[in-house]
């Protein structure tokens, strides 16, 4: 994606992504390489290596405490592995702050919802562009000139999202008084302003009803589809997962035990003993 | 038969109708220029048309349907909601021939297949994915199909690049053919000037309350004339604004919205989405107004709810107030004397409570609004009137372009629906039915003469299938569907709408329906309103997880009990009616809907398909038992279907003794 984003109407992002896809629809983007975490002598992920391409949508998922979440902070840079590597967009990296990861195009939503309760959604969103915003402090509080050309382009782009998501209504609502369904939602908005190119999904649909649910996977979809973002998801919703990943990595106890497209993963022997018990 | 200025009519001078409406576009692009013709809010901010502006985009359009192929006559679909390029779609269509079918977006595959095939359509313009996706589900039975064309691009990558086209695209397609010749834009204002008046202007369906949908035919003289009425009759002019957010396919919007907004060159503003509606109607401020009853309703009930969760010199204040404008409000609206305390106090409730009220409701600029399409609770009207807005009743059908009878300003009563609008007769047939013959009156119905001939005479007079009667002020007053006026076994009148309405006046009730016709007594079906009863259950600590759970709630029968009540009392102070109160009800499990073909996509109660829906229930209401369980299969939004199972109680109801029990028949 070209640099001077920020100005592009998302029409032109499309495009230029699009083409991008076309071309090389097998690039790698993100590769794990033999990971191990540990906190204490408490093994939360050993030794797993799996990889994320571009344009794809990448399932992660496997029974409580298996890891997922471990594994996404590890991603995006919030703990370090103790051994192992993680390359991004063909660079090995050794140690990232989550800001960092940010700014190299990584974003995430959480599994709890973690929005500013108290400011609206369309201050919420635009919060995610922070990153994108050049002027300092000093012209952001003056508000002339640059900063405000600078503020009119971001809050376009932060209009563009909120008629993507049909958040329209409840633009100027504080987030802290909205149904649980439409805070996910804002925080997918948040985390779209970044113009992220891996966006990290923590368990999504966790707590919504069957409508929501489909609300949010078209949402997914057609984020993935339009923005050409490439998507990596924690889900427990089997459904959802076989709907709409690529490919689906399992874990399970910190171990990857299948890899894969949702029909291999779904007919693999220790995925079906791993989420049903194996009699003993 | 070009300029057809009917010199009964009267219409003044300045005012001779033209003989289409693309006329008055060419009219009010050269009178208007630069005038505002067109509002839309796009991410979040509101974007304007001037009407020279949308001389240009239609034009463009217009040209872009002819590459494509448009041939005069054919039929032209349009899907969706309220949206400037829809509307756009009605004059670049009818300009060159076309004749533009408006259908409602809400509508599954399945019925809108029934229209869009019945209309024989070669091309749909479409809001979105939704709405294309459904169109190629029928695209079986669609034969003459060649095009379908959208409006907003999301998700419909990878369609058929042939035959599914951007609505830009087709423009772009016009844009072309004025390159490769230019007097494409003249030819173009040339095949205007062609356009006969008493040709087809525009086919509306209605709404199907009795059976399949109809196509009526309107022309464009039905729809100009009836339009310059009804701008003369309320003086609008170029200077009004309204907002658009009725569905298109229904007549009412098609003449407020389109009509009346050519002929006057007044300026008509779309809102965001269909949730978006009552923030945009303050942020714009409407001067003229229309809803049906439930939107007023709707308001009301969030007004109260508002206000119960206010502080307590709010609440007071705004008690107060209130009783004021009851006391006077209403005068003040028809000029009447009032005392000079009364007018000081008024004044004082209009910047305290009032105004901002008003504001809050974007009715602060209103000068005309109306009701219509259904009977309007005259409590919520005279609320609404007393705050000083210029509420008022119209009687109108599909079949006569809207306007039948209306109420002029100052001669308001809650009950009646006003006089006979400008250019429009009234009779009452023998067995009370209000027939009327106007110039809006339709051509008839599509392929389907059978159905003209019964509705409409040879003379142009039309049975509106109504009962009614002028009062002796010489306004019109409804009773009811005369086909559904009934008489119960002991003689006495049963008109359903008529016990129907006064239930559905409490809040707590959105819709009723009631059984009677060749029976003993009568007994009735009650939804409750799930935002209204919601935040009562809220206040009282009653738990409930479900419509269904909440509908079957001891403390909810109790409520709607005391309702039936009341109602009872009404019935029985009023001679004509007092046999018919209620003597048995029922709380539904589920919300009555327009997806389960329960009430017609103008939200009206098909009583017929009901009775066959829910017959163990209503069996169940004549019998003595005190419960009944029925199973219901319901259609979800996206097609499926599910079924929903519950045991429904059914409550007996005291009648109040009548000293007179007088049957008038």
């Amino acid at each position: 994606m070209s640099a001077n984003v920020d100005t592009q109407s998302i029409g032109d992002v499309q495009a230029s992504t699009r083409e991008n896809t076309a071309l090389d629809a097998k690039e790698l983007l993100l590769s794990v390489d033999n990971v191990t975490l540990t906190f204490g002598g408490v093994k939360a992920i050993s030794d797993i290596s799996f990889n994320i391409l571009k344009g794809e949508i990448r399932a992660i998922i496997g029974p409580n405490g298996a890891g997922k979440t471990s594994m996404l902070n590890v991603i995006n840079g919030f703990y370090h592995p103790q051994k192992g590597r993680i390359s991004y967009r063909g660079k090995t990296r050794k140690r990232m702050k989550p800001y960092q990861a940010a700014s190299s195009g990584i974003a995430r939503t959480f599994q709890n919802v973690a929005l500013f309760s108290g400011m609206s959604t369309l201050d919420n969103i635009m919060s995610g562009r922070s990153l994108k915003m050049k002027r300092g402090l000093f012209w952001q509080m003056l508000n002339v000139g640059p900063a405000r050309r600078e503020e009119i382009e971001h809050r376009e782009y932060v209009e563009q999202i909120i008629d993507f998501l049909e958040i329209a209504h409840i633009r100027k609502q504080p987030v802290g008084k909205l149904p649980y369904g439409l805070q996910k939602r804002v925080e997918l908005g948040r985390a779209m302003a970044m113009e992220p190119e891996l966006l990290l999904l923590d368990e999504p649909m966790a707590g919504m009803n069957l409508e929501e649910k489909e609300d949010m996977s078209r949402f997914i979809l057609d984020l993935n589809s339009e923005f050409g973002t490439t998507i990596a998801l924690i889900e427990h919703d089997m459904g959802v997962v076989m709907d709409l990943a690529d490919r689906v990595v399992v874990l399970d106890y910190g171990q990857k035990i299948a890899d894969g497209t949702p029909m291999e993963v779904q007919s693999n022997q220790n995925v079906i003993d791993a989420y049903l018990g194996v009699a003993h | 038969m070009n300029k057809p200025v009917d010199e009964k009519l009267d219409l003044g001078s300045q005012t001779q109708a033209l003989p289409s409406v693309p006329h008055y576009l060419l009219r009010n692009a050269e009178w208007f220029r630069d005038d505002t013709a067109m509002r839309h809010k796009d991410l979040g901010i509101w974007r304007e048309w001037s009407w020279s502006e949308l001389l240009v985009e239609i034009r463009r359009f217009s040209l872009g349907l002819v590459q494509l192929g448009l041939q005069p006559g054919d039929k032209v679909a349009i899907i969706g909601n309220n949206r400037p390029k829809l509307y756009w779609t009605f004059a670049a269509v009818q300009a060159v021939g076309g004749v533009p079918v408006p259908v409602y977006a809400d509508s599954v595959a399945e019925e809108m297949g029934y229209v869009l095939d019945h209309a024989g359509i070669r091309f749909a313009v479409c809001q979105d994915q939704e709405q294309i996706d459904k169109v190629l589900s029928l695209e079986d039975q669609l034969e003459s199909l060649a095009c379908l064309i959208y409006d907003e691009e999301r998700g419909l990558r990878g369609y058929d690049e042939e035959r599914v086209l951007a609505f830009d695209f087709v423009q772009k397609l016009g844009d072309q053919a004025v390159e490769r010749d230019v007097s494409a834009v003249a030819n173009w204002c040339d095949s205007i000037d062609t356009i006969d008046t008493d040709a087809l202007c525009v086919m509306l369906y209605t709404s199907g309350t009795t059976g399949r949908p109809k196509g009526v035919m309107l022309s464009h003289r039905n729809l100009i004339i009836t339009s310059l009425n009804a701008n003369r009759f309320d003086s609008l002019n170029d200077k009004e604004e309204t907002i658009a957010y009725l569905p298109l396919a229904w007549v009412g919007d098609h003449v407020f919205s389109y009509g009346q907004s050519y002929t006057a060159g007044y300026c008509v503003c779309c809102p965001e989405s269909p949730d978006t509606v009552t923030s945009d109607r303050r942020e714009i401020a409407p001067s003229y107004f229309f809803a049906p009853p439930r939107v007023f309703e709707n308001l009301l009930t969030s007004i109260t709810v508002n206000m119960e969760d206010a502080g307590r010199v709010k609440r007071k204040m705004f008690n107060y107030f209130i009783k004021v404008a009851n006391k006077h409000g209403e005068k003040i609206l028809n000029r009447e004397r009032v005392s000079p305390f009364g007018t000081l106090m008024y004044g004082m409730g209009k910047l305290f409570v009032y105004g901002p009220l008003k504001n809050r409701l974007g009715m602060s600029n209103v000068r005309v609004a109306y009701t219509a399409g259904e009977a309007i609770g005259p409590d919520i009207f005279r609320f609404y009137r007393s705050l000083g807005i210029n509420l008022k009743q119209l009687y109108g059908q599909t079949e006569a372009s809207v306007y039948i009878t209306a109420q002029p300003d100052g001669q308001i009563d809650a009950n009646t629906v006003g006089t006979p609008s400008l250019g429009v007769e009234i009779e009452i047939a023998d067995n009370g039915e209000v027939m009327y013959r106007s110039p809006g009156v339709f051509l008839g119905y599509y392929k389907n003469d059978e159905a003209t001939l019964s509705t409409k005479t040879q003379d142009g007079w039309v049975h509106t299938g109504d009962a009614g009667f002028i009062d002796d002020a010489g306004h019109l007053r409804i009773i009811d569907r005369s086909k559904d006026v009934g008489k119960l076994n002991n003689g006495g009148l049963f008109p359903p709408k008529y016990i129907e309405n006064k239930l559905k006046f409490f809040s707590d009730i959105k819709e009723v329906v009631a059984f009677g016709d060749g029976r003993d007594y009568v007994a009735v079906f009650v939804n409750i309103d799930l935002t209204a009863v919601a935040n009562w259950a809220e206040r009282n600590n009653i738990v409930y997880g479900s419509y269904q759970e909440l509908a079957a709630h001891p403390e909810v029968y109790d409520m709607v009990h005391n309702h039936v009540k009341k109602v009872n009392a009404d019935l029985a102070a009023e001679p004509r009616v007092a046999s018919t109160q209620i003597k048995r009800f029922l709380i539904l499990h589920k919300e009555l809907d327009a997806d389960d073909g329960e009430l017609t996509r103008t939200l009206k109660v098909r009583r017929s398909f009901i009775v066959e829906r829910y017959g163990e229930l209503i069996d169940a209401l004549y019998s003595d038992k005190s419960e009944q369980f029925v199973s219901t299969t319901v259609t979800f939004e996206d097609g499926r279907s599910g079924v929903i199972e519950a045991n429904v109680r059914i409550q007996d109801v005291d009648v109040v003794a009548t000293d007179n029990p007088q049957v008038l028949a």
